[in-house]
Parts: structure tokens; sequence; C-alpha cells
């Protein structure tokens, strides 16, 4: 119906009522059009079923799109991972997509490596110069050469990749740099690394205690999804944080402990739970060994003992632990995920599975969960690659860090150096990692980097990384992409689907397509016979009749329910050596290190300096996010929190105070500097360390929102102790001062 | 009984995580700088003696209406169950109802008009929640109609302890802090 205002006027006087007819007509006549619901309309004329691409947990979202724009993002009902609600880097998603500065089209570095300029060039010509420099890395130093660094779901084209090529050097800093020390503790004591995402029964349990973890503002939705629940049904929260964090103000039980001392706090738990006969003696019988030994081990390490070390008041330690095992066997010790601290991390880790174990809550309800992988088939390729022939080279010489369970990705850095290993890579292939963010002593690196023949990054944004690259290859956002389906482990197993909810943007192209160009321009066609990620999905399912229309539909595939506990009916069994739960470790005895764990004092800081921590914002994931306009307007930038008494007596501010926002350059133990950050003062942490949120103090300038907000604790990292039993970088062991930032006009 | 739109913010459960705040900026569309809710984290006492309560705030949909009452255009309005709202055709973006408001609730939208809150009312018309109550991971948010006793945000309100922002300012707002 079209209709003159003339028109309308008419009608209107002539009595109709005005507020029915009035809306959509446009017109702007006060009154005439009644009061009509505002709605903004963002509901999709289509809506897309994926998974979050934002972070490592891989939340079920539903993409609304409308008039070829992705409108919002809003949560899966269907996934069990995010169970219908999203954390804000989930709905912020589309400002990733719509990010101005993404990479538009594959670059190629005219100058020296790092002076960041780069000629626009097409596919086939930066294709072909990557073929071309793979090709000669292989002639002169054989495939092995080649290490691929990656993190996040497209990572998987890369791996097969690097299969087809012959380099078994697959490396990732989400190991050696993050959750490397837990896997191998609960290796050793369980027989099982945890892997991503942890089984762990938060919601139904009755006490949770988080050692430095501080869920809630570190993300992970289903577990802050359960933590929330379980706090809703009455659970107890026992914190252990040098910070008041957002867990902590929720805890029945805070100890706000020394920084570096928590295996001398858990040794005296572990004491108070023998001697108090709290713990599960009947579980232990059945299940573990070396009880006794554990016995004599923390017969002295009373609370009395561990006090002044941690600085926890011993009735407090007491008080804490008594909970803890009183709430057993729903007692969860939670075990953390960036876990690489001060190089004894593995020990740390043990001590808290061993607490696990003496609270029976290994294959419990409220506990930690048997999970299982959704029944989907590999591709049926014709044939495998034949494997690499020669080994990996992320070891040194002399056969150092023999339990890591995973590749180390400091290690592929040291093994670029000529000389450090086995052979020298020469190659990197960078996968949706900023390495310059991810590493920590940027010196070495960047050595390394200088070293390579080639490096090559795959990125959606200009990230540090891409600067030091030869070759910077744009990839299309989640968003914008079909993937392989998510496979990882869960209570009720399930796959879910990555496909692309609008098309790619400028010359971006999906991971898929990257890999089977480039292996088309090195003879490896022959090992990537599917035609697309969708047609190799649709394959993997139909090997056992599995339904593509409704995994593209719903976004999952539900596997059949599992038992998941000993309640359910689960057995519990146990893969370490003696099949039992290992309280004391023959194999550690026999590598010669503790058996047990022993706390040994940290090193401490220079007089006027503090330790740096560092830790998560709930709307960042590291430095992938910092760009991100919707995601940076409730956070901005970051800061580095700093006790208010502490700031009071500040070494070099007795003229003038340091003031809660003013800006502050941190100056580290080896002299390195950060850029300007604000600090903030504060009553939440102790006055012996500093606080501030990884990821931020980037220098891409590419990257035109987060160029120079905020610093960097990596910068800040230029020392690490390695943990001599897997091989992570403890990164809790450098120390910062301040001074005032100068103030430019 | 007719409808009253109300909210209840459990601070116990609430992590601070802004997933309402981004949910509700994409949901509605609202242009960079503009929010209609926002995390409020307030700590008090010494160390080690703390406390920290985290909220999630937005126009309290009061029903003593300050702005209402100071809109010259009849712009701002009381519409269905209570829902305290703005129609931007009316408003002239003279700003009275932002100095009316006690609670900084409402803002300028670039095309003239004030913005704010609506509870989404555009999809709780359609059944749904509002966007921020679907998004939160910790299901701090519970939204529903107060005059309803058998309604989640009445049961909440008349069971758990909680507070209003500046009761002081005699507004009788309709979101309500669980605590």
């Amino acid at each position: 119906m079209t209709m003159s205002r003339r028109q309308f006027i008419k009608i209107g006087a002539a009595g109709v009522g005005s507020a029915a007819l009035a809306s959509g007509l446009g017109t702007r006549w006060w009154g005439l059009d009644g009061d009509p619901t505002p709605d903004p309309r963002t509901d999709g004329d289509r809506v897309v079923a994926s998974y979050c691409e934002l972070c490592f947990w891989g939340c079920g979202v539903l993409a609304h799109v409308k008039e070829g724009r992705v409108t919002k993002i809003t949560g899966n009902p269907a996934h069990p991972l995010s169970r219908g609600m999203l954390c804000p880097r989930g709905v912020g998603g589309t400002g990733l997509l719509y990010d101005p500065d993404r990479l538009k089209r594959p670059l190629l570095r005219r100058t020296k490596r790092g002076e960041d300029l780069f000629e626009e060039v097409s596919w086939d010509d930066a294709l072909g110069r990557v073929a071309e420099g793979l090709e000669r890395v292989r002639r002169q130093h054989g495939p092995e050469a080649l290490a691929l660094f990656t993190h996040g779901s497209g990572g998987v084209w890369f791996k097969q990749f690097m299969k087809a090529w012959g380099s078994p050097n697959i490396g990732a800093p989400s190991y050696a740099q993050c959750r490397g020390p837990r896997e191998a503790a609960f290796q050793l004591t369980f027989g099982t690394p945890l892997g991503s995402p942890e089984p762990l029964d938060i919601g139904n349990a009755r006490c949770i205690t988080l050692i430095g973890s501080h869920l809630g503002e570190n993300m992970h939705n289903t577990q802050v999804q359960e933590l929330a629940e379980a706090l809703g049904k009455g659970a107890q929260l026992v914190v252990v944080d040098p910070r008041f964090s957002v867990a902590a103000s929720k805890a029945r039980y805070w100890l706000p402990i020394k920084p570096g001392t928590d295996i001398a706090l858990l040794q005296a738990w572990t004491h108070v739970l023998l001697a108090e006969r709290l713990h599960d003696a009947e579980y232990l019988a059945a299940h573990a060994i070396g009880l006794d030994e554990l016995r004599a081990h923390v017969a002295e390490t009373t609370p009395e003992w561990a006090g002044p070390i941690t600085g926890l008041d011993p009735r407090l330690i007491r008080d804490s632990a008594r909970l803890i095992g009183a709430s057993r066997p729903a007692s969860m010790i939670h075990p953390g995920r960036h876990t690489v601290w001060y190089g004894d991390d593995t020990q740390r880790e043990r001590s808290m599975a061993i607490l696990v174990a003496l609270l029976g809550n290994w294959g419990r309800r409220g506990g930690y969960l048997k999970q299982d992988k959704f029944p989907l088939a590999g591709y049926p390729y014709a044939g495998a690659p034949p494997p690499p022939s020669r080994p990996k080279v992320d070891r040194p010489k002399g056969g150092l860090y023999p339990l890591a369970n995973e590749v180390l990705a400091n290690g592929l850095c040291d093994a670029t150096r000529p000389g450090q290993s086995l052979y020298d890579l020469k190659a990197w292939l960078v996968y949706g990692c900023n390495l310059v963010q991810a590493m920590p002593d940027r010196p070495q690196l960047l050595e390394a980097i200088q070293k390579l023949d080639l490096l090559v990054a795959v990125d959606v944004l200009p990230a540090e990384i891409c600067g030091w690259a030869d070759v910077v290859l744009p990839e299309a956002t989640y968003l914008e992409r079909d993937d392989d389906a998510w496979n990882g482990p869960w209570r009720r197993p399930f796959i879910a689907v990555r496909q692309a909810a609008v098309p790619a943007m400028y010359d971006s192209k999906p991971g898929w397509w990257i890999v089977k160009e480039l292996a088309g321009k090195v003879g490896l066609a022959d090992h990537f016979p599917w035609t697309d990620a969708r047609e190799f999905v649709k394959t993997r399912l139909a090997v056992k009749g599995q339904s593509w229309e409704t995994l593209s539909s719903t976004g999952v595939l539900l596997g059949p329910e599992i038992p998941t506990c000993e309640e359910e009916g689960a057995e519990l069994t146990f893969e370490t050596e003696s099949g039992k739960i290992e309280l004391f470790s023959k194999e550690l005895a026999d590598l010669d290190f503790d058996p047990l764990p022993v706390y040994r004092p940290q090193e401490e800081g220079p007089p006027g300096t503090f330790r740096l921590l560092s830790g998560r914002s709930p709307l960042h994931s590291f430095g992938r996010t910092v760009n991100n306009r919707l995601l940076a307007e409730p956070y901005p930038e970051n800061e580095v929190w700093l006790n208010a008494d502490a700031a009071a007596t500040l070494p070099g501010f007795e003229a003038r105070a340091l003031a809660h926002g003013e800006r502050v350059v941190l100056v580290n133990q080896d002299g390195v500097r950060s850029t300007p950050v604000k600090v903030k003062l504060t009553q939440r942490i102790r006055t012996d360390c500093v606080f501030m949120v990884h990821g931020w103090g980037q220098t891409a300038r590419g990257q035109r929102y987060a160029y120079g907000r905020g610093a960097s604790d990596a910068l800040l990292t230029s020392r690490v102790k390695v943990d001599p039993i897997m091989g992570g970088t403890g990164m809790n062991v450098n120390f910062v001062r301040f001074e005032r930032a100068v103030e430019h006009a | 009984m007719s409808r009253r739109y109300a909210m209840a913010v459990d601070t116990r459960r609430c992590v601070g995580c802004n997933a309402c705040v981004i949910s509700c900026k994409t949901e509605n569309d609202l242009p960079s700088g503009a929010f209609r809710d926002w995390i409020v984290t307030e700590a008090r006492g010494q160390f080690p003696d703390l406390t920290l309560q985290i909220r999630s705030e937005r126009c309290n949909h009061c029903a003593e209406t300050p702005c209402v009452a100071a809109c010259p255009t009849g712009a701002s309005h009381v519409a269905a169950g209570g829902t305290v709202l703005v129609n931007r055709r009316k408003c002239t973006g003279c700003k009275a109802c932002m100095v009316a408001c006690p609670y900084g609730a409402r803002s300028v939208h670039p095309d003239g008009h004030v913005d704010k809150c609506t509870f989404c009312l555009h999809r709780v018309e359609r059944g749904q929640s509002p966007a921020c109550v679907e998004t939160c991971p910790t299901r701090s948010l519970t939204f529903g109609d107060l005059a309803d006793p058998g309604s989640g945000v009445a049961r909440l309100v008349a069971h758990r302890p909680h507070q209003v922002l500046q009761p002081e300012a005699g507004t009788r707002p309709f979101v309500f802090f669980l605590t």
C-alpha cells in the first residue's frame, strides 16, 4: 500500500485511530504515531550455527545474518559448552569480523626483516614465494627444518601439511608457555594429562579450591557457568591468590599467599588432611600407592611451618584444609590452566594432584570426570605420508626435559639458533599465534627469527609476528570460513560444526584453501584429495552414516551418553606404570627428580622491586582480542595493579606520591622498560607483587587501536626459570620497579 | 493484575565479565562508545580484609520516574509492564531526563535522541528474555513479571536479601540487587 502524506492526514482527520495506523508510515508528527516499542531489528534473516574462535574453548554460537552482514552472535542452546550463553568475547565476534585493520591481501616483505614494509601481491605470487622458499629449505636442510607454530582450530590444516611435508616439528605456546606442567603432573600421578576442555565437574562440587586460577576473570565459559551454578547451590570456595581476585571475593577462605610459596601451603594442607584423617583412606587403599611415603614426607610440614614461608596465618591454613577435607569427595582442587610460574611448576601441580587423590575426587561426581570423543571417522585417505626421517628438534642436546608430553615451542625457537639442537630449523610457519607476545625472552625470539631462511605468518589481523614475516597470508575469520568439525573430549561426547556465516571479506581465504593451494605448488596435492572443508567433514560423517544436515542446522551432533564417574558406574583405571594413582612417583625418582614435591624457596627480587604477575581479563583472550573495538569499549587498556600502601612508600616517588590512574613505566631487573601504562592503586593485592592483564603493549602499527595501548608483561619477562621436568618456561620470576612516565605534549 | 517487569541481579553469582554489556550493544545496534548497561565493581576494606560487590547496572525502570516528569515533549514515557522508554521521534535531545535520572542510565545517541535500556521490550513481546539475561554465563540476571508471585524474579526478590540503588532518591527502582 502506498499513501501520500496528504491522504494520510485526511484519514487521520476522519477519526480513525491514529496510533493504530501510524506506525511505519514515517510521520514525524508528535502524538500521531503513539509510542511504538523500539525494535533494533538485529535478528537475522538467516541464523548460522557454528563455533567460536575468540578463544580456544570453542563455544557453540548462532550468527545472525541480515542483508549479508552478521548483526549479532548469540549462544547456541544445543551446544554443551555454551548452553545458549556466551562470554563477552563470544558475543563480540563481530568486532573481529568487521575490524577495519584486518589483513586484506597477501603481503610480501620488501625490506629487512622486522622493518614492517610490505607489498600487496596476489595469492599466486605469495604462495609461489612460500613454495619456492620451502623447496629451497627442503633441498638444503631437509623437510624437518620446517617448524609449525599453531593456535586455533584452523591449525588442523597446517598440521596436515606438516605431515605430508615430512616434519615432526609442530609446536604451540599453549603447552610449555601455559598448561604444560599440569599435563605432565597429572600424567605422572593419574596416568592421563587433562587436556582441553578439562574434565572438571565444577557444577556438582561442594567445595572448589582455586590455586592461582582466577576463574571468572579467566572466562572459560562452561567452567564459569558451573562455578556460578555451584555457588548458587551453596558450594564453598577456597582461593589461593596474592590478589583479591573476583573469585577470591566470593570465597569462604581467601589465602593471600606470598608468590612462589604454593608448594609449602600444599604440603601443609596435605599434612592436615593426613594428620586429622580427613583423607579418603578406602579410596586410597583401593587405587593409590605411596601413601606411607607421603605421610612420612609431610610429617613435619605443619601449618605452623608453612605460616612464615607463605605469609599466611597457620589457623587460616588449618581451617581451609578442614573445609576442603570435610567436603570430600566432591571437593575439587582445580588444576588451573596457565601454570608456568616458577620453574618448579610440575612439582606444584603434583602437590595438587596428590590432594585430588587424597580427597578421592578423581573419578567422582563433583570432581575429575571421564570424558570421551565423539566417534567421528578420519578422512579416508588412500595412504599415510611416510613418517619424518629425523626426530623432533624441540629438546636441547643432553636429554633435558624428559617428561614433556608435547612439543616445546621455546625448544623450537632454541633449535632455530644454529648448533643448539640435533639440527637447525630454517623455516617457520606461524598460524594464528602471535609469538611476540606468547613467548618470553623477546631478544632471543627475535634472534632466532633473524636466523630463518623463511618465515610465513597466517593470520586474520596484522599481529606483531606478521611484521617479522617474509610472507603474510590473510586468513578469513571464523565467521567467514568452513573448518573441520570440533571434536574435543567431553562428558557427553559431541562434535560441533564450523561453517561460514558470510562470504570472506577482502582477499582473505580459509586455512583449508591456503593449505591445499600451497600443497599443489610443492608437489603434495595427492595428500589433499578433498575439495574443501565442507566435503572433508561430510565425508568423515558419511563413513558412519552420521547426519551432516543435523550437524549443519543445529550446530552439533551429540554422541551416546557415557558413564563419567564412579556414581554412574564408570570404572576407575589409571594408565600409570603401576596401574594405580602414584602419590610417590618412581618415575620421577628414577630420573633424579623429587618423587614427592619439596618446597624450595624462590629467589627474591632486589629491594624496591615487585614480582611481576600476569593474568586475564574476561573481555580478552591473550593479545588476540586487544584490537577488537567492541571488546575494548569496556576494557580499553591494561593497568598495573599496585598495593596502595606500597605506593605511598614507593622509592623514587618521595617528592610526589604516585596517584591512581597515573601513567608509569615499569623497568625490570634486566633494564627492560615497558611502554607507559596506567597504575591501579588498590588494596586488592599484596605489597610484594604487581599484576597486569596479559596481551597489551603491542608494537604492531597495523593494529591501529591496540598499538601503544597499555604495557606488555611478555616484554618484561626477559627471564624465565625452566621446569627441568617438562621444559615449561616459568615466567613469574621477573621483578619490576616504577618510574613516572614522562609526559609528552 | 497488570504486569510489572523487573530484574534481579545476583551479585553473588556475577563475575563482572561484561557479556551483558556486549550483548546489549550488538542486540540493540548501539553506536561506538554508547552503553545501556555497565559493570560497577566496588571494593571496600583494607588488605586483607576486603569485600567486593560486582553489579550489572542499567536503567532501574523506576515506579517514580523523574525522567518522565522532566521530559517536556512526552518522549520519555512508561510503557508496558512499567518499562520506561524514550520515543525517539518525540525526543529533541534536550537532556532534561538525563539530569533528572539519579543513575546516569541515559545517554545521547548520535542521531540526537536520548537512548536507554528498554528491558529489550521488543524481545519480551516475542516471549524472549532481554539480550543481557539470555547470554549471562553465570545466570546472574533474572527478568520477569514481579506482579506474578510465581515468576523467577518475584521469588528471588521475595526470598533473597536485596538492595536497590539510591533508595533515598525515592524513585522505587525495579532492578533489585541480590546480596
